[in-house]
């Protein structure tokens, strides 16, 4: 009964928190946003008092309940074990826990987290893992079933689904998934939740509660014929028959064991009593860490038109491109480079809900697949606040719409020889309409008699937003665009 | 609001009667007669300008396919049959392949049994010298398969081009290059029967032009001029640079020069009107489309020698033959009906484009008639979103709006990709102030947006 109970929150569980990252209509994060605020490091990042506190009185209660019906990470793991289940039955033994291996982890990356060492605080971090597998694999899966939805149903006359842009947002966050995936389903067919308590580092905090818990799994010793049946179904290796104890640090309360006794001699029960776990030597699977580095460069400039013809057709329009920023622009709120560092766990959450296509995993090293701003697709509409609305970890403190003028992210610079009044001697002025701050004014060319009006930006005003980046007519590169600050200013 | 232009039937139909009397197909096609050759030329005139292409729809929204010769053959013999005998075409219409197709489709025909109207279409600088527009003539009658053209046309007198205003693009073109006095002898050696012009934009250029006509220096047999109900009193309103129909008639009318009518339906904006003005029309009468009140209205005139129209598809010419055959002229009452209808129109503040496509292509990408095609649509059609957000229905009005306006012209193409070069509004016949009106929509959608 408890497994059945345990295994119905799991799916709904794993089910909202996918829905919640392959979401494109915008809807979904209004309901379920929370799924992603509940977990635990997200929830530790941003200092989320109230969530920190259920969680760990939830873990002093019932032991690791988290990692078998919150972490949709570990909920994952148990559909891969469950395939291995069926492959060869009662195939786990009993292993003593590796705590020299935990505690490492724990405190390299605790290190990490606290010197800003972010790729570290990615990869372990199981909540981001699982948002960067599904983000970055099955996000663009969704939008091709969307369009290919769309183009079959108008000619039904129905338009319920519209085209959207397919683009890969980021290589390095597909590499980190295909290679996260193919490592945990490795080993959760094979041995379950080794991740889960070896390498996990939220797996080892809750540990520290979850040996004091005051339900727990039983062995009643006089019911116990000894059959082991248990201990080969024990997802955590942590049922150690001959002396009828479990590990409850390594438990994660998914009550397969339960089901499996057929002499009712294993229970969750409520019974004051002192931790036990007893080590018997056997090897264990080793692990391997993810190794990664990548760079990408980018090149020159160039501007086209289409000469005028008689009556109709259609210009071609060249793709803009991103420019060589010297400093990254970090998303709206997020207030620094440091900040974004030390708190963002590159879930990927914030990237795939950007309604503009602005926001995307970045490839400097220092804030490795953590997210940045470029403008080639769309610009970040003063209007939007999603960003700010979904973060769970506070690396993007929410943001209300009539403070975004007043968060500067960045500010404008403009490039003369891309420049269309200069280029061509036609009048434009297009950064300068749709500045939301009203940050540009154009003016006669100081020089140039033959140039037209050329844009200059007064710096103060300018908040970043990228609409004159966007809305430039030059392309690929655009003749004015936005360089980031590594501290946002906040009037 | 009777004007001395309209004249007053004496045909039967009274709108006092039932609207079971009202039969209209079952007659003759109306003729009108030219005062100064004697040619009786139909009422409905066949403007080649919008032929139906195989991709569907025109050469508008389809530049690269070819024309549906098939189709075009089959209007055409369909037309003849029916007492249609005014084909009016331009070596610049449809991509430059409108003559060709009309030349091939009137050669299944006696020479005698139409009347063919082409023009000297030297937009483009390039074709400016007494040369090149030669060459251009002499190509027309080569595609119209003619050694003479029933009616020649200096095509849109009083438009500008890149650089110069209306009256000095018009001497550059036909004046200083001595193309003009080149056409009169055409004239006179018998390879263009009646020599007129075309006139859009500036009314100095259409004044001057009837001031040499009454000094004898030059004379135009006809001319052809934008009349309709909507612009016979409000051109003038809904564009300052635009000259209301009603003087333009006039003038022509005093001297007796016969009038071809061009976009009596606007491009076919009178045809698609707002759905409560339908009703109106409806109302009176039950059987008849808008479009068939705005070809009355145009042809009522008896200066009128033929009213054009571009007519893409077999029902459009099938409906229109119906209306001239024969022409119930308007009445006095239906007359202020009209000018009613005119002043709702007006006052919808839709954009005045008529889709004629001659902006495009726009250098910077954008789809022009498309933005004003989508936004005049909202208008008529009254989805159009108000900007108080206290309206009820307004959230569901403003999503509507934005997600069909992406639907309706991709992103890039919009309205805020508009930089005001200004390339375009030199072409439009209408002078819409296109880049101005591209910044209305967009702040508009701006502001949607935002709230």
């Amino acid at each position: 009964m408890l497994r059945k109970i345990r295994i119905s929150i799991a799916a709904v569980m794993i089910i909202m928190a996918t829905a919640l990252f392959l979401d494109i209509s915008g809807f979904v994060h209004l309901y379920l946003g929370w799924v992603a605020k509940i977990q635990f490091l997200p929830a530790l990042l941003a200092l989320n008092v109230g969530v920190l506190a259920v969680l760990v009185v939830l873990t002093f209660l019932f032991g690791r309940v988290y990692c078998s019906v919150i972490c949709p990470l570990g909920i994952m793991q148990d559909v891969f074990a469950w395939f291995g289940k069926k492959n060869k039955k009662n195939r786990y033994s009993f292993s003593p826990e590796k705590k020299w291996l935990r505690y490492t982890i724990l405190a390299l990356f605790c290190l990490c987290l606290i010197i800003g060492v972010p790729l570290v605080v990615t990869i372990l971090d199981p909540y981001s893992s699982f948002g960067m597998i599904v983000t970055s694999l099955f996000q663009p899966l969704v939008v091709l079933a969307n369009n290919g939805l769309a183009a079959i149903e108008s000619h039904y006359e129905s338009y319920l689904f519209y085209d959207r842009e397919l683009w890969l947002k980021g290589l390095m966050p597909i590499i980190v998934s295909v290679l996260t995936l193919i490592v945990l389903a490795i080993l959760a067919w094979r041995n379950g939740r080794t991740y889960c308590n070896t390498i996990c580092p939220v797996g080892t905090i809750l540990s520290f509660f979850a040996r004091f818990s005051i339900f727990r799994i039983r062995i009643d010793e006089q019911k116990c014929i000894g059959c082991n049946l248990c201990a080969r179904n024990c997802k955590a290796a942590a049922i150690d028959v001959k002396n009828h104890t479990i590990d409850y640090s390594r438990c994660v309360d998914c009550f397969d064991c339960i089901d499996k006794c057929k002499h009712d001699a294993i229970n969750f029960t409520h019974q004051l009593s002192r931790p036990q776990s007893q080590e018997v030597p056997q090897t264990d699977e080793s692990r391997r860490s993810f190794l990664l580095g990548s760079a990408l460069a980018i090149s020159a400039a160039a501007i086209a038109q289409t000469q005028k013809k008689v009556d109709g057709g259609l210009a071609v329009i060249e793709d803009k491109q991103e420019p060589t920023r010297q400093t990254p622009v970090l998303p709206v709120n997020s207030l620094s480079q440091r900040n974004l560092a030390r708190h963002c766990t590159a879930c990927q959450l914030c990237v795939s809900k950007c309604p503009y296509n602005v926001l995307r995993p970045s490839n400097d090293l220092a804030n490795i697949m953590q997210p940045k701003m470029s403008f080639e697709r769309g610009y970040c509409r003063p209007e939007c606040t999603r960003c700010g609305d979904v973060c769970p970890t506070g690396a993007i403190m929410p943001f209300k719409q009539e403070e975004k003028a007043s968060i500067h992210v960045g500010h404008a610079v403009w490039i003369e020889q891309n420049c269309l009044p200069v280029a061509d001697g036609v009048e434009c002025g297009n950064c300068a309409r749709h500045c939301p701050v009203g940050a540009i004014q154009m003016i006669q060319h100081p020089t140039d008699p033959t140039s037209g009006k050329i844009p200059i930006v007064d710096a103060s005003v300018c908040i970043g937003c990228g609409a004159c980046e966007n809305l430039c007519p030059a392309r690929p590169f655009s003749a004015i665009y936005v360089e980031g600050y590594e501290q946002q200013i906040i009037d | 609001m009777a004007t001395s232009a309209v004249a007053m039937s004496c045909s039967k139909v009274e709108n006092q009667q039932q609207t079971e009397d009202i039969i209209d197909g079952i007659g003759a096609m109306t003729m009108r007669q030219n005062p100064n050759t004697g040619d009786k030329v139909s009422i409905l005139g066949f403007g080649m300008m919008r032929l139906p292409v195989l991709a569907g729809g025109t050469a508008r929204e389809n530049p690269d396919s070819p024309i549906d010769q098939d189709m075009v053959n089959l209007q055409v013999d369909y037309a003849l049959e029916h007492g249609v005998n005014y084909f009016d075409t331009s070596p610049a219409y449809c991509q430059g392949k409108s003559e060709q197709s009309t030349g091939i489709a009137l050669l299944r025909h006696p020479r005698n049994t139409y009347y063919i109207a082409t023009k000297l279409s030297n937009f483009n600088p390039a074709t400016w010298s007494l040369k090149s527009s030669q060459e251009m003539f002499e190509n027309s009658l080569r595609e119209l398969r003619t050694d003479y053209v029933d009616y020649l046309l200096m095509h849109g007198t009083g438009m500008g081009s890149e650089n110069l205003n209306g009256m000095d693009t018009f001497y550059a073109r036909y004046v200083n290059n001595g193309l003009l006095d080149w056409l009169v002898e055409q004239k006179k050696a018998g390879r263009i029967r009646n020599l007129g012009f075309s006139y859009h934009g500036d009314v100095a250029v259409f004044d001057l032009l009837l001031k040499w006509h009454d000094e004898g220096r030059y004379h135009w047999d006809f001319a052809q001029i934008e009349l309709n109900y909507l612009d016979w009193h409000y051109a003038n309103e809904i564009n300052a640079r635009n000259t209301d129909a009603d003087y333009l008639y006039d003038e022509l009318n005093k001297r007796s020069i016969p009038a071809v009518i061009m976009e009596p339906l606007l491009g076919g904006r009178l045809a698609n009107v707002p759905v409560d003005i339908a009703a109106k029309m409806k109302q009176r009468e039950p059987q008849s489309s808008p479009a068939r009140w705005a070809f009355r209205f145009a042809g009522t005139p008896q200066g009128v020698l033929t009213v054009l129209s571009g007519m893409t598809y077999m029902e459009h010419i099938k409906d229109n033959v119906q209306t001239y055959s024969p022409l119930r002229p308007v009445t006095a009452d239906e007359n202020a009906f009209l000018m009613d209808i005119a002043n709702d129109i007006y006052a919808l503040n839709a954009v005045p484009c008529t889709a004629c496509n001659y902006c495009m292509p726009c250098p910077y990408g954008l789809n022009i008639p498309a933005i004003f095609s989508y936004y005049n649509n909202c208008i008529n059609s009254g989805k159009m979103p108000t900007t108080d957000k206290s309206d009820p229905n307004y959230s569901a009005a403003r999503k509507r709006f934005l997600i069909a306006y992406d639907r309706a012209v991709p992103r890039l193409r919009q309205s805020a990709h508009c930089i005001g070069c200004n390339q375009c509004a030199v072409h439009c016949p209408q002078r819409i102030d296109i880049p101005k009106q591209m910044r209305r929509i967009d702040d508009f959608v701006e502001h949607l947006k935002r709230n």
